[in-house]
């Protein structure tokens, strides 16, 4: 069976373990913007929410790659990124509606969430269980569902603070 | 390098010069960095007996070699300067992302000199450096500031700023940055405002890198561990924030009451973390790296003290409830916001309005001196209006800006003061914990417990439990504090990390981040350099051995009710055998044997000049 990861916003402290544990993971060392996990915080609010691929079923950056260096993997589900098919036309960045796929000029790669081979850093080095990788079952999508709703609230109350 | 960037920014407002250095590998070594390595700088470069609102006084902000690392808690920076509260050295810690931040820009240290013609800030990006007209922000609150940069530079900047406290050279004003993390004490915030500088803001795109990924990855994983499986480390501070020291505090009879005339409090409850955690929290906040997460996201809608913000930790709780003789939670959160927005160091703030009401309950403080306003012990509005007043200068709040030393000694009568080298001492009665009055005498920053905190065993037992009201040993116990304290604070990690991990896990940490073999007891010893060096700076500064006391209402009071009733600080019977397990003369100046032994590497002149002040300086207690 697939897996998925689950993110827990209402759990977030902020702490951003989750971003230095995949800079040091993919890149031995710390570097945050490259990071494939993001960690937002409003520090108003008190409110921190981390953003990674979502591994969109209908993926935008899978269906805009000229090269399918973008691609879902049959068995996990996964959207992958292969780096010898890959033309770094960079249109993959601009695709995600999230900004989830992010071009490093430094390290020349296309940055986004590979979930370590299926034994994702973020999750073993968040101290709140605010990440969780878990089956993808029907029971888990309608979580996540939920969850992504208290995303939206979130972002509708930060997008309402900023105007 | 590793673990170090290798990199030191000058920047001098006077002639707007920026330029790169590079970090001094040895100095890097024996100083750690942040608060050690800042003092080295000072040290180098910074006459101590230089009037710390002068151009001539200079600004360090420097984050360790583990900052921007996920060494567990491993977020903070420190401002090193002369401090104007105390006329000492001062080295204020602060967490949050902005010490990381400046790592992955690429820097040890920010320094900065001279004075600005017109309010500026700097802008940090990577390797380019900008000083920017200030004008427009000038004057705005912290939270303006840190939304008005952040508009002006990148949305993801990270901001250290002052509000307008540190403006008006309120001398226990603070620095602050990601809006609620404050670089709190000495007033630090007043020398930045005295340079005309309003903010520095960082984004950094670059890498901090380890000598040993493998060992480091290890040494963090394990270090992260047992802080989340202490008690306090990994649930207490989590659940309660530091504010559940308030019961404890007030169960063994030592939550300073009234301005310390009393050492219980009767309604403490009420402003304690378990109170706060059951109305007003919104959830655990965290800085970087960090696993403890005692931060508190709060919120007050209850109209007359409506808002949104972080804290009360456990410092402020006190200083706005207990010590002002205040049992009103609502209010309390209220107060530390406005520090945060105007800039202002909680503890000395709420300690300064209760040495007021302490003297105007005696009838020396009239309302014709407070510009009309009752300060009466327990008076809810008035301190919260007071607060707000210190921040700006107005009205009364003028004198308190001064911190209680100043205001005190104004009407004639220091002894209303509850200041070490006239700097306010926090939540802990050293008349009922032994240990923490000795810290409290020999802080290098004036009264100060996280110099040496030594609550963790005397009333904590962390790692393990000692008599709190016992002399015995505690000179060495003292020592054994500060000189962890001084190598943690220099390494960028947060002093709670201490619940689960010690001096060995550090010197893992910090040796697998540089390369460079820190045994434990090397790392030991840096810490005891720089806690050297720090009193060095001040014995130069003119402050001595003279200074290390405590006020008269700890000597000389007993307690008079509660757990700890009768009891007094017996710091005469700690005093002597601190100066001398330091290897310090009788008169409180380290030997030049110390000095060798430490490679402080001071000229013969230096160390003349030091040990002469013995021949014109009084025996080291005031009795």
């Amino acid at each position: 069976m697939s897996k998925v990861l689950m993110i827990h916003p209402d759990r977030c402290t902020g702490c951003r373990n989750c971003e230095l544990a995949c800079s040091f993971l993919h890149e031995n060392v710390f570097r945050p913007v490259i990071s494939r996990i993001h960690v937002f915080s409003w520090e108003r609010e008190g409110i921190s929410v981390p953003m990674m691929c979502q591994h969109c079923d209908n993926a935008p950056c899978v269906n805009v790659c000229p090269t399918a260096a973008m691609h879902r993997n049959g068995t996990t589900n996964w959207v992958e990124w292969n780096e010898t098919n890959c033309i770094r036309c960079k249109m993959c960045t601009i695709a995600c509606p999230f900004g989830n796929a992010v071009y490093d000029s430094i390290t020349n790669k296309i940055v986004k969430c590979d979930m370590c081979s299926g034994d994702p850093e973020c999750v073993k080095f968040c101290p709140n269980k605010v990440l969780e990788y878990a089956d993808d079952t029907s029971a888990v999508r309608s979580r996540k569902k939920a969850f992504s709703a208290k995303f939206k609230e979130a972002f509708k109350e930060v997008t309402q603070e900023v105007k | 390098m590793y673990g170090w960037t290798g990199t030191i920014l000058r920047i001098n407002l006077t002639d707007s010069s920026i330029r790169k250095e590079a970090t001094e590998p040895k100095l890097a070594q024996q100083y750690i960095g942040a608060r050690g390595l800042g003092t080295k700088i000072m040290w180098n470069e910074v006459d101590p007996k230089v009037d710390p609102l002068s151009p001539e006084n200079k600004l360090i902000f420097a984050p360790g070699p583990l900052s921007g690392t996920f060494a567990p808690s491993a977020s903070h920076y420190n401002v090193v300067t002369k401090g104007p509260l105390t006329g000492t050295i001062a080295a204020s810690s602060s967490g949050g992302v902005f010490g990381p931040e400046l790592k992955y820009a690429g820097y040890d240290a920010v320094i900065i000199e001279g004075k600005a013609e017109k309010p500026v800030y700097i802008w940090i990006k990577d390797d380019q450096v900008e000083i920017r007209d200030a004008s427009q922000i000038w004057g705005k609150t912290t939270q303006e500031t840190t939304e008005s940069l952040r508009a002006a530079t990148d949305d993801d900047a990270k901001i250290a700023c002052i509000g307008p406290a540190g403006e008006k050279l309120v001398l226990i004003a603070s620095i602050m940055n990601e809006m609620n993390r404050a670089a709190g004490r000495s007033g630090v915030g007043a020398v930045m405002g005295s340079k005309n500088l309003k903010a520095i803001a960082v984004l950094g795109s670059g890498a901090v890198r380890v000598a040993d990924p493998v060992a480091f990855k290890a040494a963090a994983v394990k270090a992260r561990q047992k802080i989340m499986a202490h008690p306090v480390g990994g649930q207490g501070l989590k659940a309660y924030g530091t504010d559940i020291l308030v019961n404890i505090l007030n169960g063994v009879g030592a939550l300073p009451t009234r301005n310390y005339r009393e050492s219980i409090f009767a309604n403490a409850d009420a402003v304690g973390g378990e109170s706060l955690t059951a109305r007003l929290l919104i959830r655990p906040r965290a800085c970087n790296a960090c696993v403890i997460s005692c931060g508190r996201a709060t919120e007050v809608t209850a109209a007359k003290y409506q808002g949104i913000g972080e804290g009360p930790e456990y410092e402020a709780a006190w200083a706005f409830g207990p010590d002002c003789g205040i049992d009103n939670l609502e209010a309390g959160v209220k107060a530390n916001f406005i520090c945060n927005d105007l800039g202002l160091d909680s503890i000395s703030v709420g300690a300064t309005i209760a040495c007021a009401m302490d003297m105007y309950e005696d009838g020396i403080l009239t309302l014709k001196d407070t510009g009309g306003v009752a300060l009466n012990f327990g008076n809810v509005d008035n301190m919260v209006e007071m607060v707000r007043q210190t921040g700006l200068r107005e009205g009364f709040g003028d004198k308190l800006s001064m911190g209680s030393y100043r205001l005190a000694e104004s009407y004639g009568h220091p002894e209303y003061s509850i200041t070490v080298k006239k700097q306010e001492t926090p939540a802990y009665d050293p008349r009922g914990v032994q240990g923490i009055g000795l810290n409290y005498a020999t802080s290098n920053r004036g009264g100060c417990h996280v110099r040496g905190y030594t609550i963790a065993v005397e009333v904590l037992g962390n790692p393990v439990k000692l008599d709190q009201y016992t002399t015995e040993g505690k000179a060495q116990t003292v020592i054994a504090h500060q000189n962890l304290t001084a190598a943690l604070d220099s390494s960028g990690e947060c002093l709670f990390a201490t619940f689960g991990i010690g001096a060995e896990e550090l010197a893992e940490l910090v040796s697998t981040a540089t390369g460079v073999l820190y045994s434990t007891d090397d790392f030991m010893k840096a810490g005891e350099r720089i806690w050297n060096l720090e009193r060095l700076f001040n014995l130069k500064a003119g402050i001595g051995g003279s200074e290390d006391t405590l006020p008269t209402r700890m000597l000389k009071d007993p307690i008079k009710s509660g757990p700890s009733k009768g009891h007094v600080n017996e710091l005469d019977k700690m005093l002597p055998e601190y100066y001398q397990q330091r290897g310090w003369n009788a008169k409180g100046i380290p030997t030049k044997e110390k000095i060798m032994e430490l490679s402080l590497n001071l000229s013969d002149r230096d160390i003349n000049e030091i040990q002469s002040k013995e021949k014109v300086k009084e025996v080291p207690i005031k009795r």
